[in-house]
């Protein structure tokens, strides 16, 4: 059996280095240089502020995620709960003290860095639930107390980011959180029943919405209702991406954003500019990639030994798939406009530090895939 | 060893959940593949269109109007080259400074630079300020010299309407000027091509022939971006200039008609007897329409409007006189066709005529004795004509008078300002002023006074209806695609009555031959009222008939004072008239000359008819060459 050959947790460097998953490396690093030329044609084909930006911000986090890969998984058990202590801490001083931008407050100074604690959540809360998940007997996990447990965990965060407001970032950290409890085995039959209850729940929830929340689901309703206002994001993102055609318009040449139609063209709508400069190809090309990263972090998930790194890969394949769905489905026009980045590729330094930080974990998983947690 | 047992049934039902929500990811990618589909490669075209939409926008620019040309195909409207000096506020440095170079530069008024600041307040910075719609040459070159310091100015060269001989052809073609309200409104193709800076005709043909002469627009197509600020030029699509327009008109003729009225009020119209083409229409004093097209100036329009020789009023269509004695060949013709009288037969003229009390005096005081119609027509006996109106009756002589077009338009639609003009019958009296026809009224209707009101345009269609041997025709100003020579013309005017009585105006044709001769010896033979302006040479020789037209009654006391013309104050004086037609043995062209309060027909009118006769049949032979057909539907 295996754990007669109990492995040896101390690793030389080189054994790490070895271990590392260079196809997944390799797609992060293709994701950035792409999204780098991309943030070029934002800034109109020259190198301004942005670009310079998400360059030098791409080559701090991507380090930073090569160190964090070469920590060994134990430490990400031990101190998850701490991570997810301090951002709680960070998401209530924001909410204190944040700085307020465009009628919300979500960012926290750190003089380095503008944080978003609420981006970082998203991870924290995959991490703390992977812990809580991990240590949890089996024939609890069903039991009305872990439960309850469990999505206190969820929630808090969610209300304080909710309180921001903050709406897509909140989604995310719910289908972060939940997607733990389903891999942890909370009985299909819950996730069902409580489907069931959101659905009926719904109108009354959509009562609860701030105006412009409810404005942009009937936006998505019906764009055409006020195309120059409230729909005007999602009509001019749609004409992007479907001028785009088969082969793009080129690298350069995408006139919806060189002639500034499109909004948030760095940040949330940024598949859009890149969907209409490549075209179909392309995208479907950046899908491969995105899949082939999704996928990657399921095989080390599949590898690793421990429950912990499991819980921790799944979740977060399952969470990057979500950020791309949500992002893709509302630039598409198929779900309203939350707020919501696509990873690596908008511009926004929290999104792709809590991004990198979970791909550093993924491969410290990687490394130590051997290494079981008690 | 137990708690590796959970562990691994642990990481089962975790692995189990995952293929689960593994299959869930590979529909939902599916799903946003599709859309992704259907977005870019089935409803590519929509939405390319659409992007081009938002990314192109298309300026109008003033279409090019286009040209009128005489009948020898001289511009007499045209377009001209102008320059133009904008100001693109945006690409301004410093906007005052700007302005005071450029108040300095052009002598710019206060009032200028406050309208050029207004305008700036309204416009986005993008579009450009018009300083000036006209600079000259030498303000141009100014500006040019100047640019370097003139940051955000550009000079423009555009195209405006020009009427090269000024003053001419007024009355024929109207002018242009920026359109009003009522003008957009109005005019379905003027709306849709508008655009600032775009003059359409206000008055005459300009006015009249607007959908013909519009043109379309230019349009340049600039890529925009999201805030509507032009970006690249990416295409200049010329526009269609509009139809060139050929009159029937010849700018000589029309020139000599305007020296010949120089100074004075009237009208000289000429037109061809058999095709019915206006050779020359012109309405003294005139006014230069170029002023108008930037605008005219308050002092200079004053000085238009003002003028007591009304410039504004187009006298050869819209100025309505009595024909005095030029209505005579119609009375005579009436009389013969109603066989009310034959050429032998006689009255004898004392002077006067007496009726119900009322006496009727000749023009010649000491009368003319015993005459015949071709003595009364030839020394214009008032006693003559009172007697055979009054054998004939008012109502007859209408009859007569319609048939050669008294009383109705002649060139129908193009003029908006053409007047009908009047003759009288005892219903139109009854009906309009509700009182009974006196006799007394058909005596002097019978000398071309009274209620009758004709222009003088139409006095020249009686004439050439008469000259021509009695045939209607249709007057046109405009060469169009109905081609016919004069020959062609008079073979068929001939050939169009035996099927169409109506446009054969008389009963027998002797009768038309024998007021031509009367109206030739009125000219050519000693004693006739226009004899002293007679031309021997057959080729030039013409047949006319004067007219003067009282003003006003004529006192007792005033008869005897018997005063001469600048003894009198110049609106009571008399209006002279002439109508004439020539050459006299194969008769091409008729006139009619009207001379505001000129006194007499044979001193003021019949003298010009002389010198344009001369000029009408030298050019006779030039004007057959030319073509008589355009390609154009009007």
């Amino acid at each position: 059996m295996f754990q007669h050959k109990r492995f040896n947790s101390e690793l030389t460097f080189f054994q790490k280095v070895k271990d590392l998953d260079y196809i997944l490396i390799l797609c992060i690093v293709l994701l950035s240089i792409i999204s780098v030329f991309v943030m070029y044609s934002t800034d109109g084909g020259e190198i301004l502020y942005h670009t310079k930006s998400h360059f030098i911000k791409i080559l701090v986090f991507f380090t930073l995620m090569m160190v964090i890969s070469f920590f060994n998984i134990k430490f990400w058990h031990i101190t998850s709960y701490i991570f997810y202590f301090s951002i709680i801490l960070l998401l209530i001083w924001v909410a204190m003290y944040g700085i307020k931008a465009s009628g919300s407050q979500r960012w926290v100074d750190l003089y380095f860095i503008v944080l978003q604690p609420s981006e970082l959540m998203k991870i924290g809360v995959i991490l703390c639930l992977a812990k809580y998940y991990h240590r949890l007997k089996i024939d609890s996990v069903n039991s009305l107390l872990s439960i309850t447990v469990a999505l206190t965990i969820i929630i808090i965060p969610i209300i304080l980011v909710l309180a921001q407001p903050d709406l897509g970032t909140s989604i995310l950290i719910a289908f972060s959180g939940l997607i733990i409890l389903w891999l942890g085995g909370v009985k299909i039959k819950y996730f069902f029943v409580s489907f069931i209850t959101f659905l009926i729940s719904l109108p009354f929830i959509i009562s609860f919405l701030k105006p412009y929340q409810k404005l942009r689901i009937l936006t998505f309703l019906d764009p055409d209702r006020d195309p120059l206002g409230a729909g005007y994001q999602i009509i001019q993102s749609k004409i992007a991406i479907g001028s785009g055609g088969l082969s793009g318009k080129g690298f350069l040449k995408g006139t919806q954003s060189y002639l500034e139609f499109l909004p948030e063209k760095h940040t949330d709508f940024i598949f859009t500019l890149f969907s209409e400069e490549f075209g179909f190809l392309g995208s479907i090309g950046l899908l491969i990639i995105y899949t082939i990263i999704i996928v990657r972090i399921i095989r080390i998930g599949v590898l690793s030994r421990s429950n912990f790194a499991k819980f921790f890969c799944f979740g977060f394949a399952f969470a990057i798939f979500i950020y791309i769905v949500v992002n893709l489905s509302m630039v598409l026009g198929l779900l309203p406009i939350v707020g919501s980045p696509l990873p690596i590729m908008s511009y926004g330094g929290s999104s792709m530090l809590a991004t990198m930080i979970g791909f550093g974990i993924v491969l410290s998983a990687k490394i130590n895939h051997r290494q079981t947690i008690a | 060893m137990i708690k590796e047992n959970l562990s691994i049934r642990k990481a089962d039902i975790i692995n189990r959940r995952m293929f689960i929500i593994g299959a869930a990811k590979v529909l939902i990618f599916v799903g946003i593949i599709g859309r992704l589909f259907s977005l870019q490669i089935n409803e590519n075209k929509k939405y390319l269109t659409l992007s081009d939409k938002n990314r192109i926008r298309e300026w109008k620019l003033p279409p090019t109007r286009g040209n009128i040309v005489d009948y020898f195909g001289n511009i007499i409207a045209g377009n001209l080259k102008v320059y133009q000096l904008h100001i693109i506020p945006e690409q301004v440095e410093n906007f005052n400074y700007l302005l005071n170079r450029l108040k300095f530069l052009l002598q710019l008024s206060e009032k200028k630079i406050l309208n050029i600041l207004k305008s700036k307040k309204k416009l986005k910075p993008w579009e450009s300020i018009i300083v000036s719609e006209n600079l000259s040459w030498s303000q141009f070159v100014k500006v040019n010299n100047y640019l370097y310091d003139l940051v955000g100015v550009k000079p423009v060269m555009t195209i405006s309407r020009n009427y090269p001989f000024n003053d001419i052809y007024t009355h024929v073609l109207g002018y242009v000027s920026q359109p009003n309200e009522n003008d957009i409104l109005q005019n379905q193709i003027i709306q849709e091509r508008f655009v600032p800076g775009m003059k359409v005709g206000k008055l005459g043909l300009e006015k009249t022939l607007e959908n013909h002469l519009i043109g379309t627009n230019d349009i340049q197509r600039y890529e925009v971006n999201a805030y509507g600020k032009r970006i690249n030029h990416l295409e200049y699509q010329k526009g269609k200039q509009g139809s060139k327009i050929r009159l029937t008109v010849d700018t000589e003729v029309q020139k000599l008609s305007a020296k010949l009225l120089a100074g004075q009020a009237g009208s000289i119209s000429v037109m061809d007897i058999y095709t019915g083409e206006v050779v020359a229409m012109y309405s003294s004093p005139s006014y230069d329409p170029n002023l108008f097209l930037f605008g005219i100036s308050k002092d200079e329009w004053e000085l238009i409007r003002n003028n007591p020789l009304k410039p504004l009023i187009n006298k050869t269509l819209s100025g309505l006189y009595s024909p005095g004695s030029t209505i005579k060949p119609i009375v005579a013709l009436s009389a013969l066709e109603n066989n009310i009288i034959n050429p032998n037969f006689k009255v004898k003229c004392t002077g006067k005529t007496e009726l119900y009390g009322q006496t009727f005096h000749c023009w010649k005081e000491k009368g003319h004795g015993f005459v015949s119609l071709n003595n009364a027509m030839k020394q214009s006996c008032d006693t003559y004509f009172y007697e055979i109106a009054r054998l004939l009756g008012v109502d007859r002589l209408k009859i007569t008078a319609k048939k050669f077009g008294l009383g109705e338009k002649v060139l129908g639609d193009y003029f908006e300002n053409e007047k009908k003009g009047l003759f009288p019958n005892t219903s139109w009296k009854k009906n309009n002023l509700g009182k009974g026809w006196v006799l007394g009224e058909t005596l002097i209707t019978g000398i071309g006074q009274g209620y009758t009101q004709t222009t003088p345009l139409q006095l020249c269609l009686m004439t050439a209806q008469i000259a021509n041997g009695g045939y209607s025709i249709k007057p046109k100003i405009i060469v169009n695609n109905d081609p016919l020579s004069f020959e062609e013309a008079k073979k068929n005017m001939k050939e169009q009555s035996l099927i169409n009585f109506n446009t054969q105006l008389f009963k027998d044709e002797k009768n038309i031959k024998i007021v031509q001769e009367a109206m030739f010896s009125s000219t050519n033979e000693i004693g006739g009222t226009s004899y002293r302006s007679r031309i021997d040479n057959p080729k030039y020789q013409f047949a006319g008939k004067t007219g003067t037209a009282q003003v006003k009654r004529i006192s007792k006391r005033e008869r005897e004072l018997d005063l001469k013309i600048d003894q009198i104050p110049y609106n009571d004086r008399d209006h002279a008239l002439y109508v004439a037609y020539g050459p006299y043995e194969n008769p091409r062209y008729a006139l009619s000359i009207i001379v505001e309060h000129g006194g007499s027909g044979s001193k003021a009118a019949a003298p010009m008819a002389k010198k344009l006769f001369k000029l009408i049949i030298d050019r006779d032979a030039l004007r057959e060459k030319q073509p008589n057909f355009e390609e154009i539907d009007i």
